[in-house]
């Protein structure tokens, strides 16, 4: 098998700080993993705020540049397509959903413009009928009809209309990969599984890749094959999601599934925090410079001292 | 668009007075057209008769008829003020955008530029401009000049408002939905700067307006083109005041005024608009 | 709809369901463009009754802080970025209480050990605080009086998953000791079940349901409650999770009859043409619905299909 997105010892420094107490914060520090080309996959990326985990997916897309490592996308690397049809093509394979749909869509424009732009550029389409027609199949696969959704302002349409629009419009130019940086944080409870049941029809019947990324274990748990814990920029626990989060490893997986808010013991008050779990995850994150990632058998790593 | 006008001119007051003011103004300005005399002729009527109901604003020394003449003095000026308000937003918007979106080099070199604009010194780089062209700094070479010097403050402000417009998300969607640089910014972006755009485009003609009046009336502009700064410059040259034809100073002067009092407004009021919140605010007491 | 003393009330509802302008009006600050219509909200603060949507200014202000309080959602936007917050403390805090300087602090200072916060962070300036501090410090400005009543609007809606707990327990702990009514108002069903005694559920700018926190959530007698408990993912089970169709009405056209009726499974030509009533269903236990005893859970809690689920 040969791998479609590789991520390989990939780093990022971040410059902090003035002209003379400079910095170098690390935001990603050597994350490596890869989405094989044939079998999708929805890959969960799980960590606080501060984690990395979102300028992991803005590397991804080629929003910014690693400062070690490289990402391979089909085995060329993808630094350095800033534009040009190298650039477009990539674009084509790998589009974005972004966290909030509220502000996905710009609120003076329509809402069909992004997707009719999407199909002309990438999949060159100039026909008045050809471009109704794609777009109305992409937005038949979110659940949603071009009748719906044309000639509408975002805010005629509910925050999930426009994540599914939202999802349409990366859709429309038929990529192989979709990341998706907290798509249902800002959308309403009630909507919010329709958002991520979507995204596991999407693996199922259109063959995308996902790149998920939450802080929601639940959700994690609930549509994702593998998963990727992340602590400050380090990857501490990584593997086939059930089996991470049925028996998670690394303390601070630990700390992570214990901190989730369980609905099944409802309204019995269960709120007292895991100290030992919060002392343990911190010691991992103090030792973490001596830390490595040990090979536990099917694919799942886990980070230890060592 | 309309419906901000709508809004504006429902809700508040300031705008309101702007509109009739500027309105009566141009209504003035463009009598021009229907004036029984040609405004570079001297001696036409018997100078130095006071306002009366042949002659509404009385005649001057040079033997015209006052009325008629600060029509055409009005039209120049405004044209003037105008043209140099749509350069000058054309030079910012470009500029402004351009370095807000793109941002990096392209960003520091293009306010490299805007920050030495802003540091020239106008008013000498003015006058140096008449030594030179004489009589040939008519009222558009003059327009573009002003143009040329008008804009690195805006540009500035303009970029700001891109640079947050950059970070948005939909700018980031407008990218993968394969619009191109100049595509965003001026479809994607350019709505939110238009605000911005009207309301600085107001102030820049009270600046541009203001400089003509001052270069007119110390006679460094071409002075047989009859604007608000050469009427004044031939009443001084005249000693009008002196004299006893007070009209031939006062008129002109508080016309002036009221066209400044009213693109004043225009920009504050629109200004305000800008500001959601204050603009809520009014509106939620023009309710009740 | 009544709070009692010493408990925790949410109130879950989406994002323009009303739950703002309803908190508004409980914390009396009410201004135009909103106007109350209609009804009343009476407080019975030891012993003296006051309605917020007619008393005065004045008497508003005696009652703020010192017996009603709130703990908001940006942290940030509370504590003000130039002051320490020793300073917003005695901004908020110094007049009600009546104190003396020495004694003001004192009292502080035994409030903020009393919420296990090192007494540093009354030095500190609030951007030099991590957001669960903030949050935390907040929860101090408002519990430094020891009031009756509380609103927190999305308390823990910024945090992290970890701290989020921690906050939440730090809040329910205050709570119990000071037997003070909470009423806690989130769209995290999640964060409802661990902290709330009862919950009110708004749907389109009206409660449709309100019980007890487990009843709600093992036997919801409202369509929109069962699907908002349904559609919660368990960790440890996947089974498929319904979602709903459809979009909230908007509040200044809502639909005849039942505001849920158009995205409801069960609605009947009745929901279209009449409001249901609100009505007892159960122990301490009322819903709005026309066909509250046909509703069942949509996913059965996992105790009772251990086994066959997962």
């Amino acid at each position: 098998m040969s791998a479609l997105l590789h991520v390989d010892g990939v780093s990022k420094y971040f410059a902090m700080g003035g002209l003379l107490s400079r910095t170098q914060t690390a935001a990603v520090r050597d994350a490596n993993f890869r989405l094989e080309q044939g079998t999708p996959e929805i890959f969960t990326i799980v960590g606080e705020s501060g984690s990395g985990k979102t300028t992991l997916a803005r590397m991804i897309l080629g929003l910014e540049t690693p400062t070690e490592g490289e990402i391979r996308y089909k085995g060329n690397p993808i630094s350095g397509l800033s534009f040009g049809a190298a650039r477009r093509a990539f674009m084509t394979d790998v589009q974005p959903v972004f966290q909030n749909p509220f502000e996905a869509f710009n609120p003076l424009k329509r809402v069909d413009r992004y997707i009719e732009s999407t199909a002309k550029v990438f999949r060159g389409i100039t026909a008045r009928a050809d471009l109704d027609a794609a777009m109305d199949e992409a937005l038949a696969s979110v659940g949603l009809s071009l009748a719906e959704v044309r000639g509408r302002y975002p805010h005629e349409l509910s925050g999930g209309q426009l994540q599914r629009a939202a999802i349409a419009r990366a859709l429309v130019c038929k990529p192989k990969v979709l990341i998706a940086d907290e798509p249902v944080s800002m959308v309403d409870a009630s909507l919010r599984m329709a958002i991520v049941n979507l995204l596991r029809t999407l693996r199922d019947d259109l063959g995308v890749s996902v790149i998920y990324i939450t802080h929601d274990l639940a959700t994690a748990y609930y549509i994702s094959d593998r998963i990727m814990i992340m602590q400050k920029g380090r990857v501490v626990e990584m593997g086939a999601a059930r089996q991470v989060l049925d028996d998670p490893q690394h303390p601070y997986s630990r700390l992570l599934k214990a901190s989730v808010l369980s609905v099944t013991d409802a309204g019995q008050g269960n709120l007292e925090p895991a100290r030992d779990l919060m002392e343990a995850s911190r010691t991992a994150l103090e030792h973490a410079d001596a830390s490595r990632l040990v090979e536990q058998g099917e694919g799942r790593l886990v980070r230890m001292a060592g | 668009m309309l419906t901000t006008f709508r809004d504006l001119f429902r809700y508040n007051i300031e705008f309101r007075i702007g509109v009739v003011l500027v309105s009566l103004i141009v209504i003035f300005s463009c009598l021009s057209f229907f004036s029984p005399y040609v405004p570079e002729q001297i001696y036409t009527v018997i100078p130095d008769q006071p306002p009366s109901l042949e002659h509404w604003f009385g005649t001057n020394s040079r033997g015209q008829d006052l009325f008629w003449n600060l029509t055409f003095a009005f039209r120049n000026t405004l044209v003037f003020g105008l043209i140099v308000a749509v350069l000058s937003r054309i030079i910012s918007i470009v500029v402004g955008m351009t370095a807000g979106y793109l941002s990096g080099w392209v960003d520091r070199g293009l306010m490299f530029v805007n920050d030495i604009f802003v540091a020239l010194p106008i008013f000498p780089i003015l006058i140096l401009f008449y030594f030179v062209l004489r009589n040939d700094l008519d009222t558009y070479t003059l327009a573009l000049i002003m143009a040329c010097l008008g804009w690195p403050f805006d540009a500035r402000l303009i970029r700001s408002v891109g640079l947050g417009l950059r970070h948005r998300e939909f700018t980031r969607q407008a990218i993968f939905a394969g619009m191109s640089p100049a595509k965003i910014m001026f479809e994607e972006h350019l709505p939110y700067v238009m605000p911005i755009i009207f309301s600085t485009a107001m102030a820049n003609m009270i600046w541009s307006i203001g400089f003509e009046v001052t270069l007119g009336v110390l006679g460094f502009t071409n002075l047989n083109v009859p604007t608000i700064g050469t009427t004044l410059y031939w009443a001084n040259n005249h000693s009008a005041m002196v004299v006893g034809t007070w009209w031939w100073v006062i008129i002109p002067v508080i016309l002036i005024i009221l066209t400044f009092i009213g693109l004043f407004l225009l920009a504050v009021s629109m200004n305000e608009h800008i500001d959601p919140r204050s603009r809520l605010r009014r509106m939620g007491g023009g309710n009740g | 709809m009544q709070v009692e003393r010493d408990e925790i009330y949410g109130i879950a509802g989406e994002s323009s369901s009303g739950k703002t302008s309803f908190i508004k009006v409980l914390a009396a600050a009410i201004r135009p463009p909103l106007r109350v219509v209609g009804g009343s909200v009476e407080y019975n603060f030891a012993g003296q009754r006051i309605d917020s949507t007619k008393a005065s200014e004045a008497e508003i202000k005696a009652i703020r802080w010192r017996h009603l309080s709130y703990i908001m959602q940006g942290s940030m936007s509370v504590l003000n970025p130039v002051r320490r917050i020793e300073k917003t403390f005695g901004d908020f805090a110094r007049s009600p209480l009546g104190l003396d300087c020495r004694a003001f602090r004192e009292r502080i200072e035994e409030h903020l050990d009393h919420l296990k916060l090192p007494k540093s962070v009354l030095r500190a300036y609030p951007h030099e605080l991590s957001g669960g501090m903030r949050q935390r410090v907040t929860i101090g400005l408002a519990t430094v009086c020891r009031p009756e009543f509380m609103i927190a609007d999305e308390p823990t809606t910024a945090l992290d998953v970890v701290v989020q707990k921690d906050v939440l327990s730090l809040l329910r702990n205050v709570q119990k000791e000071m037997g003070a009514s909470i009423v806690f108002v989130t769209h995290d069903m999640s964060v409802h079940a661990n902290i709330a005694d009862r919950i009110g559920i708004i749907y389109a700018g009206r409660l449709v349901e309100e019980g007890p926190t487990r009843t709600l959530f093992t036997e919801p007698k409202h369509p929109y409650t069962a699907h908002l408990v349904a559609s919660l993912p368990v960790i440890g089970d996947t089974r498929p999770r319904p979602s709903l169709e459809g979009r909230p009405p908007s509040l200044a056209d809502p639909p005849q009859g039942c505001r849920f009726h158009p995205r409801c499974p069960l609605a009947i030509d009745r929901c279209k043409r009449e409001v249901p009533p609100l009505e007892t269903v159960g122990t301490r236990h009322r819903s709005a619905c026309w066909r509250a005893q046909e509703v069942e859970p949509l996913v059965r809690p996992e105790a009772t299909v251990a086994g066959a689920g997962a």
